[in-house]
């Protein structure tokens, strides 16, 4: 793994290389088909945001990052995708290590009926990242605190997740996701069951978490886009129309559907 | 003839129907929109009030002919064949006279039985008019009084919503009655039972020899009513059943939910559904003729002694029987869990089997629990399959290969033959039907009320 990743930074000199890098990526349901050709690196250590209007393509795009969408029937990957410049779709590739290594939090908070730790313990358990209770406990409140939460259910951790706040079920999912310590994070519109006040509190720790993990998010807020991505891409009828740094997109867009998109004429 | 009269109500309605609904259509050509119900309701308001009434009164004469007409007859007997005779001997009289106008002749009647019955055909005739007349003539003064009701601003809509609506309730009660007849029955004799032998004889009691003698000069055993080993057959055989059905029904419908393409699950789901609909009598054969004497050839190879009527043949039969009940209600209580839990753990990187047994069976399990209650509730209720499979000789063992009996099995072998509602090996089968009753009937509850619970958490 080492070896792949330091042959990937000797093939690209100028700065470190991208995350998770998409070269003509295509999807197809069935005979329909999704998405065009999408190239997308995501960059280390920023949050990426994806817009577009609805069924413009970038959840699709997102659940391709770690291969969610092979649990659809019908469903069919072309292009390369990349992680630390590993093909995802290579025959070599382990679902199940690419999942603990790219997380994932959805768009509707989703816990396990079981208590609040059982919930972060989940993968830490599933993936034998701890030796003894000890080691689990410390990834159990670790995860917690950097999500945010651990304030509020510190002395309720073996009540039922299902019984929080949506807010704090959304950070508990976060919570979820970060303790299998996985390099990238995709969020699927997490905010938009949400209500402004937590989802302030949730955008606050995705700048925060950028610092641990690399992190991709959709979203549907031009202004969420704006206020927690360094990069966006915008996607419209299944293709990328532009990508950028956040605030070239933003103030200066290239492409005249991206204009219209971000000033609201379309979408 | 009373079929006819029923054909004529249908028919007088149907007309009735018409006739309101031409008055419908005359109010909307005349007033537009500001009539209150479409003229079907019209029509349908005057169909009920010429049909329903009619056929009530219909019933009610057939529910009160026969002992009029009787008693109009007997009061036209000669004195001297009625003097002097027990009620016993009049009722003979009686259904000889009936036989006589009905065409069975068994022996030459006397004249005056000949007279009687004649008179008998005569009342009948009569009597049958005058319903012909009575039912016309309500029909026709409904049809007169409804069709005088009918306005531009009549609400029959609301009136006939009202009458159908009083029909659904009637059929529910319908459905409520006939189950609390059948408690009542059962209480009722259950209790004539526990007259004659003690409860806490039948409940705890460990000898179970219910053919008694039930005429003085038959020879029989005592007699002995301790249900003990009835009960224990019945629950070894269930558990017998419950064992096989548990863990291949549960892991079918793991394998049809999370594993089988959708060709597969086409195949299986289906043939599962056939196993459901085979009726349990063919299962009984099954039983007997196959896998009772399979296990006793098995046995006999390994030096064990099987029974020919074990409950080891008994309970696997019932278990394949009760396979599809666990798998297709386990089956929808796992599709039942919200697509979002099952992403949310293959997204931790959980494999298939992972987030099976962590995620999906945890949060499915009350559904399952549910199926699993419902068909343990079959299981206990199942006759024909131990009927014909299982023994009936009551002996208090868990040997498998032993044979038992259960008590279905009892209340059918005690309500065949020679029976007499003053014994109690008759009234017995009465008691065990209230104890199988009241078993059911809390495990159904029990299930019930956990599935409802569970498919609360969800929606």
């Amino acid at each position: 793994m080492s070896a792949t990743l330091e042959a990937a930074r000797s093939a690209d000199p100028k700065s470190s290389p991208p995350a998770m890098s998409g070269n003509k990526v295509s999807v197809f349901y069935g005979a329909k088909q999704a998405l065009f050709e999408v190239d997308l690196d995501i960059e280390r250590h920023q949050v990426t945001s994806l817009i577009g209007p609805s069924g413009c393509g970038k959840s699709t795009f997102l659940r391709s990052l770690n291969r969610m969408n092979d649990t659809i029937e019908g469903c069919r990957v072309e292009g390369k995708i990349t992680l630390d410049g590993q093909d995802i779709y290579d025959r070599s590739i382990d679902v199940v290590e690419l999942r603990a290594r790219v997380g994932m939090v959805f768009q509707k908070p989703n816990p396990f009926p079981k208590s609040i730790y059982e919930n972060v313990a989940y993968g830490p358990r599933i993936h034998g990242l701890s030796r003894n209770k000890a080691e689990l406990d410390d990834i159990v409140t670790s995860s917690i605190r950097r999500a945010g939460l651990w304030n509020e259910v510190k002395d309720r951790l073996n009540e039922p997740g299902t019984g929080l706040s949506g807010g704090q079920q959304q950070r508990l999912c976060i919570a979820r996701a970060i303790a299998t310590q996985p390099e990238v994070l995709l969020m699927d519109e997490p905010c938009s069951a949400l209500d402004p006040i937590a989802t302030a509190i949730v955008e606050e720790l995705i700048d925060e978490l950028r610092e641990n993990f690399t992190i991709v998010i959709v979203t549907h807020s031009m202004q969420q886009a704006a206020r927690v991505s360094q990069k966006t891409a915008f996607f419209h009828l299944g293709k990328l129309i532009e990508e950028g740094k956040t605030e070239d997109i933003f103030t200066n867009p290239k492409n005249k559907q991206t204009q219209d998109y971000i000033t609201g004429r379309i979408g | 003839m009373a079929g006819y009269l029923f054909l004529a109500i249908i028919a007088f309605s149907l007309a009735a129907y018409f006739v309101g609904q031409s008055a419908g259509r005359k109010f909307v050509n005349a007033e537009g929109s500001a009539v209150h119900s479409l003229p079907g309701y019209h029509g349908a308001f005057v169909a009920i009030w010429v049909g329903l009434p009619a056929l009530v009164l219909l019933l009610l004469w057939f529910a009160a002919q026969g002992s009029i007409v009787d008693g109009l007859m007997v009061a036209g007997l000669p004195a001297d064949l009625t003097a002097g005779k027990s009620p016993a001997e009049l009722s003979l009289l009686l259904s000889e006279i009936k036989n006589v106008a009905a065409g069975q002749v068994f022996s030459e009647p006397s004249p005056d039985v000949l007279a009687a019955a004649e008179a008998l055909l005569r009342w009948r005739e009569i009597a049958m008019w005058t319903l012909v007349v009575v039912v016309f003539a309500v029909m026709i003064i409904a049809l007169i009084a409804a069709r005088r009701f009918l306005a531009p601003r009549y609400r029959a809509r609301n009136v006939v919503e009202r009458i159908i609506s009083g029909l659904m309730i009637a059929c529910s009660i319908a459905a409520i009655l006939t189950t609390i007849g059948i408690i009542v029955s059962l209480v009722y004799e259950s209790f004539e039972f526990f007259r004659l032998v003690p409860l806490h004889e039948f409940l705890f009691g460990l000898r179970w020899e219910p053919q008694i003698a039930i005429r003085e000069d038959q020879v029989a055993g005592a007699g002995a009513f301790g249900a003990v080993p009835v009960f224990a057959g019945t629950l070894l055989i269930s558990a017998i059943a419950m064992a096989i059905s548990i863990p291949v029904g549960l892991f079918t419908a793991v394998y049809l939910v999370e594993y089988a393409s959708d060709g597969m699950r086409n195949v299986v789901k289906p043939i599962l559904e056939i196993l459901a609909g085979v009726p349990t009598v063919v299962y009984g054969f099954f039983a007997v003729l196959t896998v009772a004497p399979a296990i006793r050839q098995a046995g006999g190879l390994v030096g064990l002694g099987v029974s020919p009527n074990s409950a080891l043949a008994a309970g696997l039969v019932m278990g394949v029987m009760i396979i599809p009940f666990v798998s297709s209600l386990s089956d929808d209580a796992l599709k039942a869990v919200p697509r979002a839990m099952r992403d949310g753990s293959l997204a931790m990187g959980a494999t298939r089997a992972e987030t099976m047994t962590r995620v999906l069976l945890p949060a499915a399990l009350p559904g399952i629990m549910g199926g699993v209650l419902l068909a343990l509730s079959r299981a206990i209720g199942e006759t024909m399959i131990v009927v014909m499979a299982a023994g009936l000789i009551a002996s208090l063992t868990v040997n498998p290969i032993d044979s038992v009996t259960t008590v279905t099995v009892q209340i059918v072998t005690l309500l065949i033959g020679d029976t007499s509602f003053d014994s109690p090996k008759t009234l017995a089968a009465f008691a065990l039907g209230l104890v199988l009753f009241l078993v059911t009937l809390g495990l159904n509850v029990l299930a019930l009320s956990i599935v409802r619970k569970y498919r609360e958490q969800y929606d």
